[in-house]
């Protein structure tokens, strides 16, 4: 778990350059560890900037070293697929405020050579934006044709559209929205509640002991990983069956099947996750409102986006992230002219359905990313 | 393939570099013609799977209703709206019209014309709703809800002072002259511009 994460060898870079935060903190150093995929053209023209969900990392198309899995969009990236690392250089960095890598709650102190754990300020999706924008200086990439999410990832994707606009050609924002509602924060406060009522969490400080806030982080990931699916997804795979028994224990044990595979999902989940880093990035998305700084009018933040092409797609059964905040992003662009193409496809799985087998969102990405080549 | 014969009419006429906004744009075909002459054509479209066709041949489509959608436009956000075969489709035509003609100074308007021998006859001989080429459907699963003649279209732009700065009427794939269009024309393209204030 945790201690064994922070022992995993990730590529990565230290910029020893300040990086000033939206708390009006700052960074003095960032380190961000990243992967890429295909070869960067000549003119540095192809790069393709992927950024992760919430629990996602930087081995996009890579087996992850934790748990040995395929990447998480191995379906998506690689040779001959929508996002065709034939055609395009492909990178994807690990969040600021993770835990595969990049700075973070584990980093230690400078000073001390301790974990900073709680004392690692507090971060936002423009923060991990501008931390991407360093490492594409870093690696001499100065224009993307195109940045590109799904979740949290479209977060970002939408923030580089207003931080940067003049950086990137389009944005490919999957199923995420402009803005974290009452709802998305409520969600995330279980989570962060689960894990700080967990006496092995210590205040943060569980780094150096043999004890980490397993179990608040498995519950966390219990009540995600629900909003994640739909209710027809969960009753499909699910419905009332009962698992591994032929009767009703009449007790506490895991009866039925949805309480064995959430269960599980919980605990693997502590084997690739560091608690502390759940809570400072489902902050991040919490303080998430691109409206915010232009009196709530978000065609005012993206007011210098309106030559970026943008292609939004949500999901019918995605009540996290709903339609209705992907028609207001669309509204909002329209209101600036750019150009903007957004459809709600039809996938059973819910907010997870971006991940998932979605053959019109295949279609969709791969035309969004040769257009106007 | 070809294109329509009113999509080609409208594809000609479109000038050079012109913003162009297609409402019901289906898969992108007439788009995908308007931007062989570099116009800047963008296309709001009801139906997902012609908007999933349409991005996936690298166009700038949002899905969304000619009803209710062409208010997040902005005023002359485009030099030319164009709205074929799909005005007959619409809860109130008249509003929609007046969407089109706020988002853009001049629009393409097409339709097929209800007043076409064919359909007279249908209606005079048989009594009942005329199923055509251009009207392939029956009256009861038929997405066409305000059927419109050339006549009316007409009567309706000189009610709201809307210019008519084009005509063009179509029978199959040939023009049919301005007098004989109302009883000959299967098809008619307007193009219309804001009345002068």
């Amino acid at each position: 778990m945790a201690s064994m994460l922070n022992q995993i060898q990730h590529q990565n870079v230290t910029i020893r350059a300040a990086l000033p935060l939206d708390s009006g903190q700052r960074l003095d150093a960032v380190t961000i560890a990243w992967q890429s995929y295909g070869t960067l053209n000549a003119d540095k023209s192809n790069a393709v900037l992927i950024c992760h969900a919430l629990t996602g990392d930087q081995y996009v198309a890579s087996d992850h070293p934790a748990t040995g899995k395929p990447g998480w969009w191995a379906r998506m990236v690689g040779p001959g697929k929508p996002i065709d690392t034939d055609r395009f250089h492909v990178i994807c960095a690990n969040v600021l405020g993770s835990c595969m890598g990049s700075s973070g709650p584990a980093t230690p102190d400078a000073a001390t050579g301790q974990p900073l754990a709680m004392h690692f300020p507090v971060i936002t999706i423009g923060d991990m934006v501008r931390a991407q924008a360093m490492l594409l200086d870093h690696l001499g990439v100065a224009r993307l044709h195109a940045v590109v999410g799904g979740s949290m990832g479209g977060m970002q994707a939408l923030a580089w559209t207003v931080h940067y606009p003049e950086r990137i050609a389009s944005a490919v924002v999957i199923a995420s929205a402009a803005r974290h509602s009452a709802q998305n924060i409520a969600f995330h406060e279980v989570g962060r509640q689960a894990i700080m009522a967990d006496p092995d969490w210590q205040d943060g400080q569980y780094y150096a002991s043999n004890r980490a806030p397993t179990k608040g982080l498995a519950v966390a990931r219990m009540a995600a990983h629900i909003t994640y699916l739909s209710e027809a997804g969960l009753t499909e795979k699910f419905g009332r069956r009962l698992q591994a028994r032929d009767i009703k224990s009449f007790g506490f044990d895991a009866d039925f099947q949805i309480e064995s595979y959430l269960r599980h999902q919980g605990l693997a989940f502590t084997d690739r996750f560091d608690a502390n880093a759940y809570l400072y990035i489902t902050r991040a998305m919490d303080y998430f409102d691109l409206a915010d700084p232009h009196d709530g009018r978000l065609a005012g933040a993206f007011a210098a986006a309106k030559d970026v092409r943008f292609t939004l797609v949500s999901f019918d059964t995605d009540w996290l992230y709903p339609t209705s905040e992907s028609r207001r992003i669309v509204q909002a662009l329209q209101s600036v002219g750019a150009a903007a193409s957004f459809v709600e496809l039809s996938a059973p799985f819910g907010h997870d359905s971006f991940l998932l087998d979605v053959p019109a969102l295949d279609r969709i990405i791969a035309g969004a990313l040769t257009a106007g080549i | 393939m070809a294109l329509r014969p009113d999509l080609a009419t409208i594809a000609n006429a479109v000038p050079t570099g012109a913003r162009v906004l297609d409402v019901g744009c289906g898969d992108g075909e007439l788009m995908a013609a308007l931007q062989t002459k570099s116009v800047d054509a963008r296309g709001l479209e009801i139906d997902p799977a012609n908007v999933t066709a349409a991005i996936a041949r690298g166009q700038s489509v949002v899905q969304g209703d000619a009803n209710r959608d062409l208010a997040d436009y902005p005023g002359d956000a485009f030099d030319y709206a164009i709205l074929s075969q799909t005005l007959q489709t619409t809860e109130r035509p008249d509003r929609v019209i007046d969407e089109l003609l706020r988002i853009a100074p001049r629009a393409f308007v097409s339709f097929p014309n209800f007043a076409h021998w064919r359909v007279r006859l249908a209606l005079l001989w048989g009594g009942r709703m005329p199923v055509t080429r251009l009207l392939p459907v029956a009256w009861y699963e038929t997405p066409n809800i305000h059927h419109v003649t050339v006549s009316d279209f007409r009567d309706l732009l000189r009610a709201k002072g809307i210019a008519v700065e084009g005509a063009w009427y179509l029978s199959g794939d040939k023009p049919t002259s301005d007098a004989a269009a109302s009883w000959r024309a299967e098809h008619a393209i307007f193009l219309i511009s804001r009345a002068a204030s």
